[in-house]
């Protein structure tokens, strides 16, 4: 069978131009980012791997990511399923208000957490008078990235469970299933694939925020510097290595979620063709 | 025709968990987002409509308009191209590296804009591995508006690559035999056959890379050289006023970036809703 | 999955979430923990300070037997201060702007009568501008005027966001209006061919000086005195040369204890006596070293010719009051947006 572009010569150039392209534009930048943290050698990269304060800021952004990616999960699954198996007034409307944190530009969902929860805000007040730190401290950091995170497991679960329909699910209940069994047994296992790409993707993103973390994490050294904090904290220093390091360790983390991405993609692929 | 609406919807509350999930998601949305752009809106509420215009259409605030729009431009024609070619590739031709080639297009969202900003200002500043190369030629990229466009297109690579992958995927083979054998060129074929079908999705694509590098900051930062009336975008404008406390100045900036974000985004989902539309209006 | 399988379990991870979510207390203060000492700083005290700190905790250790532990902030002054205002729960400030300080002040954070508390209009050192150029000073660089040549371009930070820039733009005016007798027109004449000089406005100083040591933008690098000296031990004393022009700006490095959250840290003592360190023999030494000038009659003599002699206009003399010069130059649609504009 012929096809558009089979021609060997127009299949080199295309082929050719997209590995050059995709090696200047996306590969160069990740070698670099290695190259640079391990110019002075592996020892120096230890050395700066083991520094306190990048060590705090790993520990923050992993604490970060483990409140935020959980409470995004159940969000996401419980939004997913409202506004793909009911009908309601102002559905529509929801699925918008959902792709906001989209549209915001990361400074100004800082700026807004900020205008809430700080000393001068409407309930910063409240929250000063009674000891409570929300801003300039960890709550506040983890808040602004649930913000910037929250539509993600509901945007990849939406468009598949409104295309799956929910037949099996309302045969289930004609069955006597309860609600719970329903979703863990029919559901479940049909966005299984969905959910963890949101995951991944909800995760990503929370380790990696940097505009909106900015605005609200006040810089406290060892305190609320999250690791993109920390790169940038260190760039800043002259300490071109350091942030260089603890950038690369941000880069293994994209790497690894590029790779689960992969392999989920693949076993989805792998299950197709076996049905 | 409402009593028809009523009991459908009844019908469609068979399954169980209304209450609750309607609980959950509105109390989190409410927290979450609502409760604090409402604080926005306080900001907002305490300008006049005069004072309200004359912040938002301050000449340097104009000319950042100008630049971040520009940049987002430049970035979202460059993503269009290259996300073609790469979509293209990726699903009609096997060559060894596939695999990583289409692993490596999702790299600007797994990677944190920070990273993406601190590397890109080293490789294309002036002794950098790039900028190197390209100083003799007399380009210089870093605080330039190519080196803006440059941040906000890596940072949006993903977008048109993976809305028309699935497009280009799901074309029936047929389409290029019957192109084909009228013996048209490859060109010509591919412009008047091939496109018309990835046109919304190329479009969604593009749209989605420039709603997202028009509120890019984290990457652009670095790279822009923040010189009024030239490589100031316009977050950075948001920002400054904020260091200068000036809240309800940074919100009346952000209302004008927030209003055309979601605009754009309302008017790409109203696009492709016409277009899922007509696709299936058409099969019944 | 296992955690899935019981619906109480959700519940418990989503309430779990929620109540980390909303109704977390950050402890300010933990019982048996040493007390933490928060400094809210400027950008480029970075070194300076963890240089500081360590020789303050054993001096705090030798006076009172107690051991404590000082946590650093740093940011744009003025990032700093809104930071604070917006309850980040510093103790005591190092700012690098009287004005900065002067906000904290107005919003009753800070005692109205800061400034008298502590020696030197509570200022424990002070630098000036100086002007960074590349090796051999290419372009002849000696003094402001220099600057306004159309064969120069300048690399400093940008006067709305960094205290270290309003400094320069300053410097540059209080030089204009010295050499033009205070002629308005021409003095804003030299000013905007001075601003239409600057190839990079970076947020704060320490990004201006990546612009011009790491990506070789722009011939003049203009920042602290202090900040200039680093830079040449950093990247190489033969590769740059610092040029300390004959007049320039007094750029005064107040400090000051923010009562409200000292006293609520429990750290009012620690706060006043960290700022008393500074004013010590030692530490004053420790800031010399650092290239600050200092007023420790002993400590400055033996410094003596690390710093030339300049004349240091007080933005006082010059503009009148902070305020005032905040007001005129750099609020919105001040002079500096009008020099900006075309």
């Amino acid at each position: 069978m012929i096809r558009i572009g089979d021609a060997p010569r127009v299949r080199r150039l295309l082929i050719g131009a997209a590995l050059v392209l995709t090696a200047l534009f996306l590969l160069l930048p990740l070698v670099a980012i290695f190259a640079q943290a391990l110019m002075n050698g592996i020892d120096v990269y230890w050395q700066n791997l083991s520094d306190a304060y990048t060590l705090s800021a790993i520990g923050l952004t992993l604490l970060v990511a483990v409140i935020t990616v959980p409470v995004n999960l159940v969000f996401g699954v419980f939004l997913a399923w409202l506004v793909t198996r009911f009908d309601f007034p102002g559905r529509r409307l929801l699925q918008t208000l959902i792709d906001i944190p989209f549209a915001v530009s990361p400074v100004v969902a800082g700026l807004v957490y900020l205008l809430l929860y700080g000393r001068n805000g409407w309930l910063g007040g409240w929250l000063d008078a009674h000891d409570i730190q929300i801003m300039f401290a960890w709550p506040g950091i983890v808040l602004v990235t649930l913000f910037v995170t929250c539509p993600f497991v509901a945007r990849e679960l939406i468009p598949l469970m409104q295309a799956q329909g929910s037949r099996e699910e309302e045969a289930a209940v004609t069955l006597g299933a309860s609600g719970w069994t329903i979703f863990r047994r029919v559901t479940l296992p049909n966005i299984r694939h969905a959910l963890l790409y949101g995951v991944i993707l909800t995760n990503a993103r929370a380790v990696g925020e940097f505009g909106a973390v900015s605005v609200v994490a006040g810089a406290i050294r060892g305190e609320t510097n999250t690791l993109p904090l920390q790169v940038e904290q260190l760039y800043q220093d002259y300490n071109t290595v350091g942030a260089f390091t603890s950038a690369s360790l941000l880069a293994l983390l994209a790497l690894m979620t590029l790779a689960a991405k992969a392999v989920l993609e693949w076993r989805a692929t792998r299950r197709e063709t076996a049905t | 025709m409402i009593a028809h609406a009523l009991t459908w919807r009844r019908e469609r509350r068979v399954l169980p968990g209304f209450g609750l999930s309607l609980g959950i998601s509105l109390t989190f949305v409410s927290l979450i987002l609502l409760l604090p752009l409402t604080s926005l809106v306080g900001q907002l509420s305490q300008l006049s409509w005069s004072q309200y215009w004359f912040l938002i259409t301050d000449p340097r605030l104009l000319a950042s308009y100008g630049v971040t729009l520009f940049g987002a431009a430049v970035a979202a024609i460059f993503n269009a191209a290259f996300g073609l070619l790469m979509a293209w590739v990726l699903v009609r031709y096997e060559f060894p590296g596939k695999r990583l080639v289409d692993a490596l297009m999702d790299l600007p969202f797994a990677l944190p804009t920070a990273v993406a900003g601190i590397t890109l200002a080293t490789l294309y500043s002036s002794n950098g591995w790039i900028g190197r190369l390209l100083e003799p030629l007399g380009i210089s990229i870093s605080y330039t508006w190519i080196g803006i466009a440059l941040a906000m297109a890596f940072t949006s690579i993903p977008f048109v690559v993976r809305t028309v992958q699935p497009v280009l995927e799901d074309l029936p083979a047929e389409v290029d035999e019957a192109a084909m054998t009228l013996g048209a060129s490859d060109s010509l074929a591919f412009r008047r056959v091939i496109l018309p079908y990835l046109w919304p999705a190329l479009v969604t694509g593009t749209g989605l890379a420039f709603v997202r590098s028009l509120g890019e900051f984290g990457a652009v930062i670095f790279i822009a050289g923040g010189k009024p009336y030239e490589t100031e975008i316009t977050s950075l404008m948001i920002f400054v006023k904020l260091q200068e406390y000036d809240y309800a100045g940074a919100s009346a900036v952000a209302s004008i970036v927030l209003a055309t974000s979601l605009a754009l985004l309302l008017a790409i989902n109203l696009w492709q809703g016409r277009f899922i539309k007509r696709l299936h209006g058409g099969r019944g | 999955m296992t955690w899935f399988s019981k619906p109480r379990s959700l519940f418990t991870a989503s309430a779990v979430g929620l109540a980390l979510t909303f109704g977390a207390l950050s402890p300010v203060q933990a019982q048996d923990e040493p007390r933490e000492l928060l400094n809210s700083s400027y950008d480029i005290a970075r070194e300076l300070f963890a240089a500081v700190n360590p020789k303050f905790i054993d001096w705090w250790q030798a006076q009172h037997d107690e051991t404590v532990s000082v946590k650093q902030s740093h940011g744009g002054s003025s990032t700093q201060a809104r930071s604070i205002m917006q309850g980040l729960r510093a103790d005591v400030v190092t700012f690098n702007q009287v004005t900065d300080v002067n906000v904290l002040a107005d919003a009753g954070l800070v005692a109205e009568d800061w400034q008298d508390r502590y020696p030197n209009q509570a200022s424990p050192y002070y630098s000036t501008t100086a002007f960074l150029v590349r090796k051999g000073n290419p372009k002849q660089i000696e003094n402001w005027d220099d600057l306004a040549r159309d064969d120069v371009s300048l690399v400093f930070p940008n006067p709305k966001t960094s205290g270290n820039g309003r400094y320069t733009y300053l410097a540059a005016w209080g030089y204009a209006d010295q050499a033009f007798d205070g002629d308005e027109a021409k003095i804003e004449d030299y000013m905007s061919t001075f601003l239409g000089n600057v190839e990079v406005f970076d947020t704060g100083g320490r990004g201006a000086t990546t612009t011009f040591v790491e990506r070789g933008i722009g011939d003049v690098l203009i920042t602290f005195e202090s900040e200039v000296n680093n830079i040449r031990n950093e990247y190489g004393k033969d590769d740059y040369e610092v040029v300390v022009p004959p007049v320039s700006i007094l750029a005064e490095f107040p400090v000051a204890v923010v009562d409200e959250y000292a006293e609520r840290n429990g750290n009012e003592d620690l706060a006043k006596g960290y700022l008393d360190y500074l004013y010590t023999e030692e530490a004053q030494r420790l800031l010399a070293g650092f290239n600050y000038r200092v007023n420790d009659e002993k400590v400055a003599e033996e410094f003596s010719d690390q710093f030339p002699k300049t004349e240091l206009l007080r933005v006082e003399d010059v503009f009148g009051s902070w305020p005032e010069a905040m007001e005129t130059h750099f609020a919105s649609g001040g002079e500096l947006d009008q020099l900006q504009r075309r």
